[in-house]
């Protein structure tokens, strides 16, 4: 038995941008599954009042000064891209405005 | 007489005294790793015509009577998912295959400016995420003491290269181990500095709040000759310390140290051989006049859970970025969409997916408080119990592993291998310094690694005692033997 | 027969909230040193950090939190001391790392409101929140494909979410306008509504007049001018409106207005909705306002729009003039100074005239702004002066003012030099006034009888005899005595 269902790990797999075979999702699941048994052993921890541990360091931000540096050059910005036209990365057509 | 074996301090040392060339000792270690490292599968992207030309520039700057840098032509690799401007960085990772970064990353800079040599890149599970190295995308990493079994990981290319002698020194970066666990299994030296004591600018995230990179050596004063020259503040890392790196040492003196033993990390699941070696350090650690405190860290069990909560979430946002659209490969696709899903999933070998996958099951809305956050507030009671423990004790000593490094193969199934790290994760969720320093050689002729974590910022302390069980226990001259006239 | 929009929405009222994003004038980047200005050839104001490459990191820009603490302060927001960056995932072609750097539920600034102007009336809207976040790139659609400028990814954004208090579309028109008046005002964002500096979200509901449950609310996307932001929400209100009275449900979705259509489509359905992963940016500590940066951005801030509106209106300025003068900080700035060279606040009012009837209209034909105004301001305040006084008349004013905008001379001496000093001594009028209807006694004896047409005349002929300077009113007042009525 799975605490994961088939539909779920197709639809984690899908906010994750994942293209997953049909085996891959099988093995999801029971190994997604054995993890999140695994897990359960933090939901009888009471963590009343504790305050979530977001940084393993107690620093503020750190303020940069506003002032330019030099940019990369196009060129090298766009040396790895696997599409380009001229100055423009591309990719295949997108709705307009999306997002 | 080779020099492959020599420690860093020593090459640099040489180097600068003109006893040795900085483009003899390249070119040997080029014929090592051509001869050698076929069959180690340690390294990936070799430098070429620049380092040589680096190792000439040092040559010319000895003959000038210019300064030299503290790392004056050792040979170092670079594990794969540090990026090196101009030299291919991959992260073991097809979805970045082929990649060259158009910037440097502060630790390779600092090297750099330290005139030391980066001849390679160091081979690691994909994007860090594994124990032993066996999930990189490009190729096998054996253990150079015997090679059916793992090196370790994910630094287990770091780790194999400097116990084989193909580099003096190597960078690792460590998330929840992949420093110390690595070195462990291959008879190095393996620190992880306090968070934020190194800079984590060009260091590929695998977890933002865990990841740190840190030196592997065969000596405990070469990783304190590294992490000197790498430490360090950085204004391009936010979480970078605004503290300075006092001068390490590696003065082997324990005398009136409080040595605490948690006895959670000496309980049921620890290899009995390990147990043993374990109990030789204690005991030479005791005659050298430490004080030896039993202490308890009531949470260790927790960390394991909440560090594969924590790890993968990180790692499912830190890895969005490979889409196949500004760098990397793009899978052959009809539509925006397509792209997505067959960049990814052609990209990313079954662990990361897996990790992904669990990454954002954890922080779908719904289901973050039951999980991100109640791991986080889990790492606040972890990170509580290290804290309570200073009141009896100055460092903690424990296994590095439970047991040595196992044959290829070995761990069934992704929890099997997960269990494997309990002794290193509570360190990297804490943000505290660990080191890994090797105490002996299993029946089987495998080393094992004695874990000493400290304080925050004392990263003095563990090179101290490190210093006295390498002495005490260390490997003293025995060398790898699993290829053979390797040594 | 079915009812009109107008006889609806006697039963029905709208309900609409705002997002607005405004980009905050800084040289830089909100986490990289890459430059922001406008225009650039495509991708040549990126670096690693913008790229979303492979081992980067965020900084953060220092002046971002200045211009927002500003903003914070003039919307009377509250401050949050420790807020925090987190990450909104998504997959987007210009969105490089997968997660936009935002703040989730720890924003910079909580609780304030923004006041608009409404026919002379000060509307107060609350403001849900002000956070923090950067921008995305620009994605380009040609055919087949899109091309991807990542110049803009990056730039810093404060999203300011109005409270659902908005209840037409012209309120939705008059949101934008205060806020665009407000971050020029404050120097928070230079607000080029071309350049899209502001950029507007409106979520739009309908309701029963008096309900207290909101109905199912849409999302506008990408309003960006006052004009647009007015007819999206119109036509929205009205779409809605006209669903319900054909008895069809109003679908939770995300539409896209089309400017040129006059219309809006479907982009995105609730079912489609994105789950955006939010989690506290490990690679950002909390953001700490410090007592001393907090202590100098308040020492910096400037009287408001609104409160010198209401400063001027109790001046006695009409609502419009005031409306105007408050257009812009340098506009009001050159008007008080203007004011303070009159040395007399009861003549606000004719100086408020002067500058938004006269000088106004000369800098609009010339394409200029009040900052290169070729009249300093101490010249309308002179000008003010001469005819407040009555040394010069109001027509004289008018030459006068023409030819101190062309030469920039003070008013005050070419009054001297071309001698148009009104004439208000009245016994050297009356000797004028009589001399003149003695010359026309055919016409006075006409006007006696009853022709009233004829008072222009004398008046004129006394102007005529005084090159215009005779007191007007005096000069009518001597011109009826001498006629006899
Ligand atoms: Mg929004
Ligand atoms: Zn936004």
């Amino acid at each position: 038995m799975s605490s994961l269902t088939r539909k779920e790990v197709e639809e984690i797999a899908f906010l994750a941008r994942l293209h997953l075979e049909a085996d891959e999702v099988s093995a999801m699941q029971t190994e997604l599954g054995a993890m999140i048994e695994h897990f359960k052993v933090i939901d009888g921890i009471s963590c009343e009042g504790v305050e979530p541990m977001t940084h393993p360091i107690a620093i503020d931000l750190p303020l940069r000064e506003d002032i330019v540096e030099p940019s990369m050059s196009t060129a090298d910005a766009l040396r790895g891209a696997p599409k380009v036209d001229g100055d423009l990365i591309v990719v295949p057509a997108i709705i307009p405005g999306a997002e | 007489m080779t020099t492959a074996f020599l420690s860093a301090t020593e090459i640099a040392r040489r180097v600068k005294a003109g006893e040795a060339s900085a483009v003899r000792i390249l070119d040997e270690m080029m014929l090592r790793i051509q001869r050698f490292d076929r069959e180690l599968g340690s390294l990936l992207a070799i430098a070429g015509d620049e380092v040589r030309a680096t190792a000439v520039e040092i040559e010319r700057k000895r003959k000038a009577n210019e300064p030299l840098g503290p790392l004056a032509g050792v040979p170092i690799v670079i594990k794969d998912n540090i990026v090196t401007k101009g030299l291919t960085t991959t992260a073991g990772s097809k979805i970045l295959a082929g990649w060259v970064p158009p910037y440097e990353s502060t630790v390779v800079e600092r090297l750099r400016k330290a005139d030391a040599l980066i001849i390679a890149k160091a081979n690691l599970d994909e994007f860090g995420m594994g124990s032993s190295t066996e999930k990189s995308a490009f190729k096998k990493t054996r253990n150079p003491w015997n090679t059916s079994h793992v090196p370790g990981g994910s630094s287990g290319g770091s780790a194999a290269a400097v116990a084989a002698g193909l580099a003096a020194a190597a960078l690792g970066t460590d998330t929840g181990g992949s420093i110390r666990q690595p070195a462990a299994f291959c008879g190095t030296v393996g620190l992880k500095p306090t968070y934020g004591r190194v800079s984590r600018w060009g260091v590929i995230a695998f977890a933002s709040s865990l990841d740190q990179v840190g030196p592997l050596t065969r000596t405990v004063a070469d990783a304190a000759l590294l992490t000197q020259v790498i430490a360090g503040h950085d204004p391009r890392d936010s979480t970078s310390l605004d503290q300075l790196m006092p001068p390490l040492d590696t003065v082997g003196q324990v005398k009136g140290l409080r040595i605490g033993l948690p006895k959670e990390y000496f309980a049921d699941g620890l290899d009995a051989d390990v147990r043993k070696h374990l109990d030789a350090t204690i005991d030479a650690l005791k005659q050298q006049g430490a004080t030896i405190v039993d202490v308890s860290l009531p949470h260790t069990a927790l960390a394991l859970p909440a560090y594969y909560i924590i790890a993968p979430a990180e790692a499912s946002s830190n890895l969005a970025r490979y889409d196949g659209i500004r760098f990397g490969k793009r899978a052959e696709a009809q539509d925006l969409l397509d792209v997505y899903m067959k960049t990814r999933g052609a990209g990313f070998g079954p662990e990361v997916k897996r990790r992904i996958m669990l990454g954002t099951y954890a922080l779908r809305s719904g289901y973050y408080d039951a999980y991100y956050k109640k791991a986080q507030q889990i790492r606040a009671l972890i990170k509580k119990d290290f804290d309570e423990a200073w009141a009896t004790c100055d460092v903690l000593l424990t296994p590095t592993t439970p047991h040595a490094a196992y044959r290829f193969g070995a761990k069934a199934t992704p929890l099997d291998m997960y269990l494997g790290d309990v002794y290193t994760l509570a360190c990297n969720l804490a943000g505290l310094p660990g080191l890994s320093v090797p105490c002996g050689l299993s029946d089987g002729g495998l080393p094992i690694g004695a874990q000493l974590l400290g304080k925050p910022l004392d990263e003095q302390t563990l090179l101290r005692v490190g210093a006295a069980i390498e002495a005490a226990v260390g490997l003293g001259d025995k060398r790898p033997t699993g290829i053979g006239g390797l040594a | 027969m079915s009812k009109t929009i107008a006889q609806l929405l006697e039963e029905y009222e709208p309900v609409i909230g705002l997002e607005v994003h405004v980009q905050l004038a800084t040289h830089t980047k909100i986490f990289s040193g890459s430059a922001t200005q406008f225009g650039s050839p495509p991708n040549s104001l990126v670096d690693p950090v913008v790229m979303g490459m492979p081992g980067t990191l965020p900084v953060f820009n220092k002046a971002v939190i200045e211009l927002a603490l500003r903003l914070g302060i003039a919307t009377g927001s509250q401050i949050r001391t420790k807020s925090r960056f987190a990450r909104k995932h998504y997959f987007y072609p210009d969105q490089p790392k997968g997660y936009q750097i935002s703040q989730y539920d720890e924003p910079l600034l909580e609780h304030g409101h923004l006041d608009l102007l409404l026919g002379g009336a000060v509307k107060r809207v609350n403001l849900t929140r002000i956070h923090l976040e950067e921008d995305a790139g620009k994605n380009t659609h040609v055919g087949a494909v899109s091309h991807v400028d990542l110049n803009r990814a990056g730039a810093p954004l404060c999203e300011v979410v109005s409270e659902p208090e908005i209840t037409s579309a012209e309120e939705a028109a008059e949101f934008m306008r205060s806020l665009h008046r407000l971050v020029r005002w404050l120097g928070v964002s230079e607000a080029d509504m071309e350049k899209g500096h502001l950029r507007c979200d409106a979520n739009v509901s309908v309701k029963k007049r008096g309900a207290k449950e909101l109905g199912v609310r849409t999302e506008l996307k990408n309003i960006n001018s006052f004009r647009f932001v007015q007819n999206a929400v119109d036509h929205e209100i009205a779409r809605q409106l006209r669903l319900i009275e054909s008895g069809e449900r109003i679908q939770r979705e995300t539409r896209l207005w089309d400017a040129e259509a006059g219309q809006s489509y479907t982009m995105r359905t609730k079912e489609e909705a994105n789950d955006y992963r939010y989690f506290p940016d490990p690679d950002l500590p909390a953001l700490v306002i410090q007592g001393d940066l907090m202590a100098s951005v308040v020492r910096s801030m400037p009287e408001l729009p609104i409160a010198r509106f209401t400063r001027y209106t109790t001046a006695g300025i009409s609502p419009d003039d005031a409306r105007t003068l408050i257009g812009e900080r340098a506009l009001a700035d050159y008007f008080e100074a203007a004011v303070t060279a009159v040395g007399d606040n009861t003549k606000a009012r004719a100086v408020g005239n002067w500058i938004v009837n006269e000088l106004l209209g000369r800098l609009n034909a010339d394409g200029k702004d009040i900052s290169s105004s070729p009249m300093p301001a101490a010249h309308i305040g002179a000008l003010v002066k001469l005819v407040e006084a009555g040394t010069i008349s109001g027509k004289i004013g008018k030459e006068i003012f023409d030819e101190s905008y062309k030469t920039g001379e003070d008013p005050a001496a070419l009054v001297e030099k071309k001698g148009v000093t009104q004439i208000s001594d009245e016994a050297q009028l009356w000797e004028i006034v009589d001399r003149v209807v003695t010359a026309n006694a055919k016409q006075a004896a006409e006007f006696a009888s009853g022709k009233d047409g004829l008072f222009g005349f004398f008046v004129g002929q006394v102007m005529k005899q005084t090159q215009g300077r005779a007191n007007p009113v005096i000069t009518t007042e001597l011109l009826h005595k001498r006629l006899g009525r």
